[in-house]
């Protein structure tokens, strides 16, 4: 924040931030004793054994329901990460990730429902069809000023919906249902720990991706592009370029998470795609602290979790959650787990 | 039978007369982005309360002036005020504290105000859809061939005329509207020259604001019922028509509401209503590949 305020000198404002500054003492001293815990490399060690841990024997303790819960966690995590690459790592903004994973679910499940494919060989088809949707989204937007992308993916999250709503090979309004579960090892995958288990798989493999586009060369690519888009241009990074296969590993890995969404559900209707689905998204992203991988999966993990947890306050929830919102980006704009900047 | 020509000038009115309320919709949205470069995404939702405001004025005026003309205009007048006094508040509480923060949390804030308003109207008024019963007889007006042009559009597109004209009044002639200009264009340097830039931004999210209000009462008098939901698809329409306008544009806004409005009237007649959504943001994916800057905007340089 203190870089930000010496760069707003100049405007007349900086009273109004540094009061900010004042109330936000409590959650940074929280945040910062957090970090210098998690500094030393033992700690983190332990830290991470313990969470692995939890993770892998929620199955021998739960119910159904709370490992659908979970297991809906882990799905969330996915998106996230996907979504993260888009808008934490690149900083552009997202308004129809719902769309992507909705790309990959009718994919796979029209191939798997209708044609009669195996799951498995649909994957590579995915991937193709979520590089193709990528670039015909990203393609006139990127170009164009920031705020561009936000409303093309939002059109085209609508569009999605309508055409797949609309389509009879996409099932209409109801959607397809009665998807055959696919089978691994000659087990078919029906029981919800064996999906479980499969997605903590699938978010490993996310958060390995995840990293190593981080610390790449094209990673540290976004990262200036995301920091600076003048400065980047000027130093040679061909920011177009960057942002486009940025915004096709975000697409792909959303269309992949979406195909295996839909194995599970064994069902994909276009009411899964709304608007609020690509908000929950994005928002896990940003109070998460855009970019920052553990900070988006607990985003996530918050977002999936927390209607459930407050579903005894029914219909007041979602106004809370707006108000609290509000109130995070007011007192703590950089999200509640920020990505410290390497000095 | 309707002859093709008859069907012509039926879109046409239709369309007309959507395009009004996205032109009013969607000038909230290029004034605000244009002063703060902000999406505002609860915008939506302010048509949606004016409607609501409309419909509970309107109800409580029943009793008093009858069910006619003047309980509308009345509902009217009271939810463009109410609405402007609401959208001066959401901007001084939740968007002033972020103007110098990043862009993407003051669009996250704008989305939690969205959820507000929106959940907050829906547990008032239980989810329902709420009937608008007015006396106005909805199908009277002047017959051409088979064609009706009613008296309730009639209204509202003179309604709507009036808005249009003060408002251009408003942005070119006035101080206020001087200052406005010159804040879209550089901010920092209107406050070294002594303009009371939070003075004027409240201004414009006031009138804003009230302008969409406007909008809800008239399609809660066009089309009968409100919803707490009906704010979310409008706004991004009326969003797609500023950006076809040329975001930033006062003019190109209203050029924009109305285009989209007869586009959207023929492409319905043409494709099917089901098809409608597909066709708006399909010309908005068009729009931005041949002409970014919208019909009448401006190219920006970004200023390093």
């Amino acid at each position: 924040m203190e870089n930000k305020n010496n760069l707003d000198l100049n405007n007349g404002e900086v009273a109004v931030v540094h009061e900010g500054t004042a109330k936000r003492g409590f959650f940074t001293r929280i945040i910062d004793s957090v970090y210098s815990f998690m500094d030393k490399t033992h700690n983190k060690i332990i830290v991470a054994v313990i969470l692995l841990a939890f993770v892998l024997t929620v199955p021998l303790w739960a119910d159904n329901y709370i490992l659908q819960v979970a297991w809906n966690a882990m799905f969330y995590m996915l998106l996230a990460l996907g979504c993260n690459i888009i808008v934490g790592f690149t900083g552009m903004v997202d308004l129809g990730f719902a769309a992507k994973f909705a790309v990959g679910a009718y994919t796979s499940g029209i191939l798997v429902h209708t044609f009669g494919w195996n799951f498995w060989l649909t994957l590579p088809i995915v991937v193709i069809v979520g590089m193709i949707a990528a670039v015909l989204i990203g393609g006139p937007a990127l170009r164009l000023r920031s705020d561009y992308l936000a409303i093309v993916t939002l059109g085209f999250g609508e569009i999605v919906r309508t055409v797949a709503r609309n389509l009879e090979i996409t099932g209409s309004a109801s959607g397809l249902s009665g998807i055959k579960r696919p089978y691994i090892f000659g087990t078919q995958l029906t029981r919800i720990w064996m999906w479980y288990y499969l997605f903590v798989f699938l978010v490993f493999l996310f958060v390995v991706a995840s990293n190593r586009v981080k610390d790449s060369r094209f990673g540290r690519g976004l990262a200036y592009v995301r920091e600076d888009e003048d400065a980047a241009r000027a130093m040679g990074v061909n920011v177009v370029k960057f942002k486009m296969w940025a915004f096709i590993v975000g697409t792909v890995m959303g269309a992949i998470a979406g195909a295996f969404y839909v194995m599970q559900m064994a069902a994909v209707s276009p009411n899964s795609f709304q608007f609020t689905q690509s908000s929950n998204i994005l928002l896990a992203v940003v109070l998460g602290g855009m970019g920052k991988v553990p900070g988006v999966m607990a985003g996530a993990a918050f977002f999936s979790i927390f209607p459930e947890i407050f579903r005894s306050i029914g219909e007041y929830r979602m106004l809370f959650f707006g108000i609290a919102l509000v109130l995070v980006m007011i007192f703590r704009p950089q999200g509640l787990w920020p990505e410290r900047r390497r000095r | 039978m309707f002859s093709p020509g008859e069907i012509i000038l039926q879109q046409t009115v239709n369309g007309l007369i959507l395009g009004c309320f996205y032109a009013l919709i969607s000038l909230g949205y290029t004034m605000v982005y244009g002063i703060v470069r902000l999406l505002n995404f609860a915008h939506g939702d302010i048509y949606m309360v004016g409607a609501f405001v409309g419909f509970f004025v309107f109800g409580a005026l029943a009793a008093i002036t009858g069910t006619g003309w003047l309980s509308i205009i009345l509902a009217m007048v009271a939810a463009m005020f109410l609405c402007g006094v609401l959208g001066f508040l959401i901007q001084r509480f939740a968007y002033r504290p972020l103007l110098d923060a990043p862009r993407l949390s003051l669009l996250i804030t704008a989305i939690g105000v969205s959820l507000i308003l929106q959940n907050a109207m829906m547990i008032l008024t239980n989810g329902e859809f709420k009937f608008f019963n007015h006396s106005v007889n909805p199908r009277a007006g002047i017959s051409l061939g088979n064609v009706t042009i009613t008296w309730i559009q009639m209204v509202l597109l003179g309604i709507t005329a009036v808005l249009l004209i003060s408002l251009t009044w408003f942005v070119s002639k006035t101080i206020w509207g001087k200052a406005m200009r010159a804040i879209s264009m550089d901010r920092p340097t209107c406050r070294l020259m002594g303009i009371n830039v939070n003075t004027i931004i409240g201004i414009t999210f006031f009138i804003g604001s009230a302008l969409a209000a406007v909008a809800g009462v008239m399609a809660c008098v066009y089309y009968g019922n409100v919803h707490y939901f009906m704010g979310y698809i409008m706004g991004m329409k009326a969003f797609t028509a500023a950006v076809i306008g040329g975001i930033g544009s006062i003019p190109g806004a209203m050029l924009g509401g109305l285009l989209l409005g007869l586009l959207e009237a023929g492409g319905t007649q043409v494709l099917g209503s089901s098809w409608k959504d597909v066709f708006a943001f399909g010309i908005l994916i068009i729009m931005l590949i041949f002409k970014p800057t919208g019909l009448l905007g401006k190219t920006e340089v970004e200023r390093m």
